[in-house]
C-alpha cells in the first residue's frame, strides 16, 4: 500500500480529495501506529484519493494550549497553517479527537479555515455510501462492546451517534457503560493530563473508567482517540491481567472486517 | 393610627428597594470589573437558551424528581409573588384586598376567588417542597451536599433559604386563614384553628402576619446579594450570555497570536505599541465579565463537582468550589473598591490564595463541568485561564510539562521522537 505525501502529489499535479491528519500519537506511539495504519488500510481499500502531510506535518499545539501555554500553541498553529493553507487544503479527516477539536474549532480564528471530521464521521459516510463492504463472516458479529465516549469528540462537539452508529453497523452488541455520551467519564488524559503525573488522589482517573468498562463484561472496549486508548488499554491491564480484555479504534475494527 | 402605619410600610417599602438596589447595582459594578465583556451576537440563539435553560429548566431534568420539586419552587415564587402588588397597594393606600372589591365591582368576584386559591395551593406545595429539600439536604447525605467544599455558611445559606420559604408561605397561609371573611381553599382548613379567639385577637393575628410576611420578603429579597440564591436572578443573563461555541473550543488570545505573528514575519510588527501588561488571569479582574457573572450566579449545587473526573478520584479540584472561590475573592475587591474608590492591591490574587496550583493541575478539560450546569455557568474558562497565568507569567508547570513544551519546540511533538520519523509508519504499512 502507497501512502503518498501532499508533496508528492502536488509534484505529479495531482490533488487528493481528503488530507489525513494523522497526529502525533498516532505518527510516533507503537500502539497509535497500529490504528493509522488501519485507517489508511481502510482508506486504501473504500478507493477514497487522499494524502497526509508526512515530514511537514507537526504537533497541532493542543497539549500546549490546554496547558496554558498559549505561545507555543500560536507558534505551532502558525507553522500549520501556512502548510495547510500553501496546499490549499479544503478538507481534514483525523483520528485524534484533539487534533480534530483544534482543527475544526480553533484554527479559524488564526486564519486556518477547513471542513475537519473526524474519523469515525468519515467512516459512517463510507459505510452509509457502499463505499465499504464487510466480509460475509465478519469476525464481530454478534460480540459485545462497550463505547468509551471521547471528551473531545462528545461534550466538546457533540459527537456521539457515529462511532455507535459505525459499531452497529457490524452487527456487535453495544453495551452502554453507566456514565455514557453527555456524561461520559473522561479517560483521565486530556487537558495534557497525557504528558505530566496525576496530583494525588485515591484513584487514577483511568482506573476509575477501566472498572466502569470492565463491569459492562463485553468482550471488547471501543475508543475513538489513541489518549482514551493508552489510558483505558493500562487501566484494564492493571486492573485485571487475565481479564484479555482488548482496546481497539474504531478504525482497528472496521479493517478487519472489510473486504 | 391607621395613617402611621401607613407610612411605616411606605418607609419599610422604600427602604428594602433601595437598599436592594443599590446592592444589586455594586454587583453590576463588580461583575464589570472583568477585562473582557459580554458577547451579544446572534441574539435569537441566546433567547432560545433562556427559554429552554432558564425558564425551561431543561437541563434540570436529567433528574427529574428534583426537577419537579425545583419547578414548584420556581413557579410558586413567581406566581405567588403576583399577590404582592395587592399588599404592597393596601399597605400603601391602608386598604384591606383593596383588588378584591375591585373584582367584586366588576362582578368578577370569584375570579380573585380562583386567583388566591391558586397562590395557596401554590403555597402549599411550595411548602411542602421545601420540607423534602430541607430532608433531602440534611438527612439524606447526598454526596455533592456533604463536600468539604460547602463546609460553614454555604451550607447554612442553603439552609436558611429554604427555611426561609417555609416561614413566609406559612405567614401567607395563615394571614389568609386569620382573615375570616374569606374562605380559601387552603387556608380554610386552618380556620378551625381560631375558633373560641375573640375577634380582636383573631384581626391581631391577621395583621401581625401580613406584616411578618411582607417584612419577611424584604428581608429575604435583601438578603439575595448575599446569598448563593442569587440565581433566581442571573439565570437569566446568564443563561443569555452562555458562549454559542462548541465546548471544545478554547477561546484565542490574539494578543500572543499577534507577538508570534510579529516574530515569524517582523514586517508586520507596528512601531510603538506596548505589548500587553499580563497574559490570563492572575487575579478576578483579569477574567472575563461572563466568568465574573458565572460566579454571582452559581448556587453551588455542586452538579459539577459529582461529574469531574478529577474530584470522583479524589483529587483536590472542584469545580464549584472553583467559582465559589472567584465569588469571594470578588467580593473581597468589591469591598477594597468601596473603601479606596479605586482597587488598592492588597498582596492577594484569585491565583494562590484562593484557588491552588495544585487544584488546577488536576483538570483534564473533559468539560463535565460545564455539561452539567444547568444555567451555563464554564469552571473550566476560569480554570484555564489561571492556568495560562501561571504558565506563562510565572513559568509554573510542572517539570513534566516542560520536557513536553521543549519536545514541541524542537521536535514538533510532545514526545522527543526524531521528526524525521514521523511518516515511519508509512513504510510498515
Amino acid at each position: 500500500m502507497k501512502v503518498s505525501t501532499m508533496a508528492e502529489m502536488m509534484a505529479s499535479g495531482q490533488t487528493p480529495e481528503i488530507l489525513f491528519w494523522v497526529g502525533c500519537a498516532g505518527s510516533f506511539d507503537l500502539r497509535a501506529q497500529k490504528i493509522t495504519k488501519a485507517f489508511a488500510t481502510i482508506l486504501d481499500k473504500a478507493g477514497v484519493n487522499y494524502a497526509i502531510l508526512g515530514k511537514e506535518e507537526a504537533c497541532t499545539g493542543d497539549p500546549a494550549r490546554r496547558a496554558g501555554n498559549e505561545f507555543m500553541f500560536q507558534m505551532m498553529a502558525y507553522q500549520n497553517i501556512q502548510i495547510l493553507n500553501g496546499y490549499s487544503i479544503k478538507k481534514i479527516v483525523t483520528t485524534c479527537p484533539h487534533c480534530f477539536n483544534i482543527l475544526k474549532n480553533e484554527y479559524p480564528d488564526l486564519g486556518g479555515n477547513y471542513d475537519v471530521i473526524h474519523h469515525t464521521q468519515f467512516l459512517q459516510e463510507l459505510i452509509e455510501q457502499g463505499k465499504i463492504k464487510f466480509t460475509d463472516s465478519n469476525e464481530w458479529k454478534g460480540k459485545s462492546i462497550t463505547y468509551h465516549d471521547s471528551c473531545y469528540l462528545g461534550r466538546a462537539n457533540e459527537i456521539y451517534e457515529a462511532p455507535r452508529k459505525v459499531l452497529e453497523s457490524l452487527d456487535m452488541e453495544l453495551r452502554e457503560m453507566k456514565r455514557c455520551k453527555s456524561k461520559g467519564l473522561c479517560c483521565g488524559a486530556g487537558g495534557a493530563q497525557m504528558f505530566k503525573e496525576e496530583e494525588k488522589g485515591d484513584k487514577r482517573v483511568n482506573m476509575e473508567r477501566a472498572d466502569e468498562a470492565i463491569e459492562t463484561k463485553s468482550d471488547f472496549v471501543a475508543s475513538a482517540c489513541p489518549f482514551c486508548n493508552t489510558m483505558l488499554s493500562d487501566g484494564i491491564k492493571n486492573r485485571d491481567e487475565e481479564l484479555g480484555i482488548e482496546v481497539l479504534d474504531i478504525a482497528e475494527i472496521i479493517a478487519k472486517a472489510i473486504q | 393610627m391607621a395613617i402611621l402605619a401607613q407610612i411605616l410600610f411606605i418607609i419599610l417599602t422604600a427602604t428594602a428597594l433601595s437598599l436592594f438596589g443599590k446592592n444589586l447595582l455594586k454587583i453590576r459594578r463588580n461583575i464589570l470589573i472583568g477585562k473582557a465583556g459580554f458577547l451579544n451576537d446572534q441574539k435569537a440563539r441566546r433567547w432560545k437558551n433562556v427559554f429552554l435553560l432558564a425558564l425551561g429548566q431543561k437541563k434540570m431534568f436529567k433528574k427529574p424528581i428534583v426537577a419537579i420539586l425545583h419547578l414548584i419552587l420556581y413557579v410558586g415564587f413567581i406566581i405567588i409573588n403576583i399577590e404582592l402588588l395587592e399588599i404592597m397597594a393596601d399597605g400603601i393606600l391602608g386598604t384591606h384586598r383593596i383588588f378584591e372589591s375591585y373584582f367584586e365591582k366588576f362582578g368578577l368576584a370569584s375570579l380573585y376567588n380562583f386567583i388566591i386559591n391558586s397562590f395557596e395551593i401554590l403555597a402549599a406545595m411550595v411548602f411542602v417542597a421545601c420540607i423534602l429539600f430541607l430532608a433531602r439536604r440534611n438527612m439524606l447525605k447526598l454526596k455533592r451536599f456533604m463536600s468539604n467544599d460547602l463546609a460553614g455558611w454555604p451550607r447554612s445559606d442553603a439552609n436558611y433559604i429554604l427555611i426561609a420559604e417555609i416561614i413566609l408561605m406559612g405567614l401567607f397561609l395563615v394571614m389568609n386563614a386569620a382573615d375570616t371573611q374569606t374562605h380559601f381553599i387552603i387556608s380554610s382548613s386552618l380556620q378551625p384553628l381560631f375558633s373560641g379567639i375573640n375577634k380582636d385577637t383573631i384581626f391581631i393575628i391577621e395583621h401581625t402576619a401580613w406584616w411578618l410576611h411582607i417584612i419577611g420578603i424584604y428581608i429575604f429579597m435583601n438578603y439575595l446579594p448575599y446569598s448563593k440564591h442569587l440565581h433566581i436572578i442571573l439565570a437569566f443573563p446568564n443563561t443569555y450570555y452562555a458562549p454559542l461555541t462548541p465546548k471544545g473550543m478554547m477561546h484565542n488570545m490574539p494578543e500572543v497570536q499577534n507577538e508570534v505573528l510579529y516574530a515569524m514575519q517582523p514586517e508586520l510588527a507596528p512601531t510603538g505599541v506596548a505589548a500587553p501588561a499580563s497574559f490570563g488571569a492572575k487575579d478576578v479582574m483579569d477574567l472575563s465579565s461572563k466568568n465574573l457573572m458565572d460566579a454571582y450566579s452559581c448556587t453551588e449545587c455542586g452538579r459539577c463537582t459529582a461529574a469531574c473526573p478529577a474530584n470522583i478520584t479524589g483529587k483536590l479540584l472542584s469545580p464549584r468550589k472553583i467559582m465559589m472561590a472567584t465569588r469571594d475573592r470578588l467580593e473581597e475587591v468589591g469591598k477594597n473598591i468601596d473603601l479606596y474608590k479605586n482597587f488598592v492591591p492588597d498582596n492577594k490574587s484569585l491565583l494562590h490564595d484562593y484557588i491552588t496550583v495544585e487544584e488546577l493541575m488536576a483538570c483534564t478539560t473533559c468539560n463535565a463541568c460545564v455539561e452539567e450546569c444547568p444555567i451555563s455557568i464554564s469552571p473550566l474558562d476560569i480554570i484555564m485561564e489561571l492556568r495560562r497565568s501561571l504558565v506563562m507569567e510565572e513559568s509554573n508547570a510542572p517539570q513534566e510539562w516542560n520536557s513536553m513544551f521543549s519536545n514541541i519546540e524542537n521536535n514538533f511533538a510532545p514526545w522527543k521522537f526524531a521528526p524525521d520519523d514521523r511518516d515511519a509508519w508509512t513504510k510498515q504499512a
